[in-house]
């Protein structure tokens, strides 16, 4: 029993990661209706420049924070120079421009900051959380700031004019530019959003992985099957569905025989396939009702 | 919105001209044929190995074009089917010590097999649903190939090597007769160039026929279709099907033509390579295929010669430009030089 809660304890904190990964997929799935494939790289690029800027003798705080603004902008700048040209071109071709992003930024980074391996600060500590040797300070810090900014999106989402009419903007854009809503800038604000929590993520998972330009590769799998699971339309769904996958893959791994850590990653993938073909809007997705 | 309406949105600039779209002139068929029949008597054995590699991925972006251009769905998972068709033949190879032209329909009829039966739950997903849904196949299948319990077939982690063929005896004694020799690269290149115009024939007429319509009308509006009484399910299954079909065969090839299979062979690099080719080549255009696999068989040496450090920052540069600049790619290049050509004739 003791393993099991234990096993259960360690799923929440590997979770914690996968939580904030899916809850950037998902904020740019609800601004552009697209995967971004180049989140995971975007996100590892923030977690860079913090990095740079705590070189420089920048505080963590300090760093944080403009590294926010940075990828805020930098999200924005994306969207306005790369994707708004191609608003009108076929998903096909969306996709290509995602990949070529990831490979731009992925060797970009490796250029200006190397491939070697770099310890990342935290600002909560890495000692054990409440005794338990399981979930450090960190990884609690983590599931805090995780629930925090689901908090304030919510808020921001439900009870600001901005919220509204950046919701209004992705479900129905011809209604929503007919009341006047600027839809083209809605979705830039979408991108420069998703940017900001993926840097946040990024920083968070940084310490645990480790810097390096390609950290985002397995998270980003583990976030977009927490993001299906949730639903992708749900960022509460989202976060839900990352603790949940950090304790399938953990529990798994313990209990199903012949089930190492090499099968881990097919696990995520299995349940990705699971869950779209059993639920596809997710637990708490929304389902899609197309009109004939 | 669904990929599927999308492709239509995307689409109405060239299906202007259905009956021509999807290939090329007779002639120009034919200079091609003619300049892949000569180029490999006077190149090193190194750049007969590339053309042939070339043929391959040509095969297996084929294979994409007809799931997708045909049949408006949707895969970054080819590899995992590239990659059970190489394992058949190497398997076939090394441990029951099949013939390697045997191998090839082996490899082709058991990815069918699979191909169908994944198409099964994809069914239910369009969109970006589907390219979840096939990425997760992609990641997982070099995992399971490493698996302990199939090592004693798959060689593990190590994966296997496998014996490049010569030419046959009757080609040889033939040959001898002129005082010329074929070399193990140039036989195979040709037997490669023979399966490759074998399966782009099979294509076109697939996609000239019922069942070609079919898979075109559920593209274009998969409701309409289904009244018009098209079995929806059967043919986009069919369609998986057919294109995995094709891509297990393009994977026997390049495991002969390689001489090794391994899991690390088939990531999702490879994946997302034969997605840029289709999208490079154009999508629904079938000789976009080829000039899609060399995009992205000598691109990245392209990108690699310019800057080494920043190889990666130049593809995802020049793919940006071909987005930009031609976003049906190859196709629509094809069809601007049609058109200067024919002002051309007649003035």
């Amino acid at each position: 029993m003791e393993l099991f809660v234990n096993q259960i304890l360690a799923g929440i904190a590997t979770g914690a990661i996968y939580a904030c990964m899916a809850l950037a997929v998902v904020m740019i799935y609800q601004a552009i209706d697209h995967l971004n494939f180049a989140q995971g790289e975007m996100a590892m690029f923030s977690t860079f420049i913090s990095w740079q800027l705590m070189q420089w003798g920048v505080p963590y705080w300090g760093a944080f924070l403009l590294t926010l603004i940075l990828s805020f902008i930098g999200g924005i700048l994306i969207e306005r120079l790369l994707f708004k040209p191609l608003a009108k071109a076929p998903i096909l071709t969306h996709v290509a421009g995602f990949i070529a992003l990831f490979a731009i930024i992925n060797s970009v980074a490796g250029l200006i900051w190397d491939f070697t391996i770099k310890q990342y600060p935290t600002p909560f500590g890495s000692a054990p959380f409440l005794g338990s040797q399981l979930i450090s300070t960190h990884q609690a810090g983590m599931i805090g700031v995780t629930i925090l900014l689901l908090i304030a999106l919510y808020v921001f989402f439900q009870y600001t004019r901005f919220g509204l009419a950046m919701r209004a903007a992705a479900s129905v854009p011809e209604s929503a530019r007919l009341v006047g809503v600027n839809t083209s800038w809605m979705i830039a604000l979408g991108w420069g959003m998703a940017a900001a929590i993926g840097s946040i993520a990024g920083m968070l998972i940084a310490p645990v992985v480790f810097l390096e330009p390609n950290m985002m590769g397995g998270v980003l799998i583990y976030g977009f099957a927490a993001a299906v699971l949730g639903g992708l339309t749900s960022p509460f769904g989202a976060v839900v569905g990352g603790f949940l996958v950090g304790i399938i893959e953990n529990l798994a791994g313990t209990y199903i025989p012949g089930v190492g850590n090499e099968l881990k990653l097919p696990i995520a993938l299995a349940l990705i396939i699971t869950v779209l073909v059993v639920k596809p809007a997710g637990l708490f997705g929304r389902p899609i009702v197309k009109r004939v | 919105m669904s990929a599927v309406q999308e492709v239509v949105t995307a689409a109405p600039a060239i299906e202007a001209v259905p009956k021509r779209a999807m290939t090329l002139g007779t002639g120009t068929s034919l200079l091609v044929l003619a300049l892949l029949i000569m180029v490999p008597l006077f190149v090193k054995n190194f750049i007969i190995f590339q053309m042939t590699m070339l043929l391959v991925y040509g095969l297996a972006v084929l294979a994409l074009n007809i799931l997708t251009g045909g049949s408006g769905q949707f895969s970054l998972g080819q590899s995992a089917f590239y990659a059970v068709g190489a394992y058949t033949s190497a398997i076939l190879m090394e441990h029951v010590g099949m013939n390697y032209a045997l191998t090839l329909p082996v490899a082709g009829v058991i990815c069918f097999a699979f191909g169908f039966l994944f198409g099964q739950p994809a069914l239910r997903l369009s969109g970006v649903y589907l390219a979840l849904a096939t990425f997760a196949l992609a990641t997982a299948m070099p995992q399971l190939l490493k698996l302990g319990y199939f090592e004693h077939w798959t060689g593990g982690v190590q994966g296997l090597v496998v014996t490049k063929p010569d030419a046959p005896e009757t080609v040889q004694s033939v040959l001898s007769w002129f005082h010329l020799k074929m070399s193990q690269d140039m036989w195979l290149y040709y037997f490669t160039l023979a399966i490759t115009i074998a399966i782009y024939i099979f294509s076109v007429n697939l996609l000239k026929s019922r069942s070609g319509r079919a898979f075109m009308a559920i593209r274009d509006n998969e409701i309409a279709a289904s009244a018009m009484g098209v079995d929806v399910a059967l043919y986009k299954t069919l369609a998986f099907g057919v294109s995995a079909g094709i891509t297990g065969v393009a994977g026997g090839l390049g495991a002969i033509a390689v001489q090794f299979v391994a899991p690390d062979g088939y990531t999702i690099t490879l994946a997302i390579s034969l997605f840029l080719g289709m999208v490079v080549g154009g999508v629904g255009w079938l000789p976009g295929s080829i000039i899609g696999s060399a995009f992205i068989i000598f691109v990245p040496n392209i990108a690699e010669g310019i800057s080494k450090g920043l190889s990666g920052a130049v593809f995802g540069v020049i793919l940006f430009l071909v987005i930009f600049l031609v976003p049906h790619g190859a196709r629509q290049v094809a069809l601007v030089a049609q058109h200067l050509i024919g002002r051309f004739k007649k003035r």
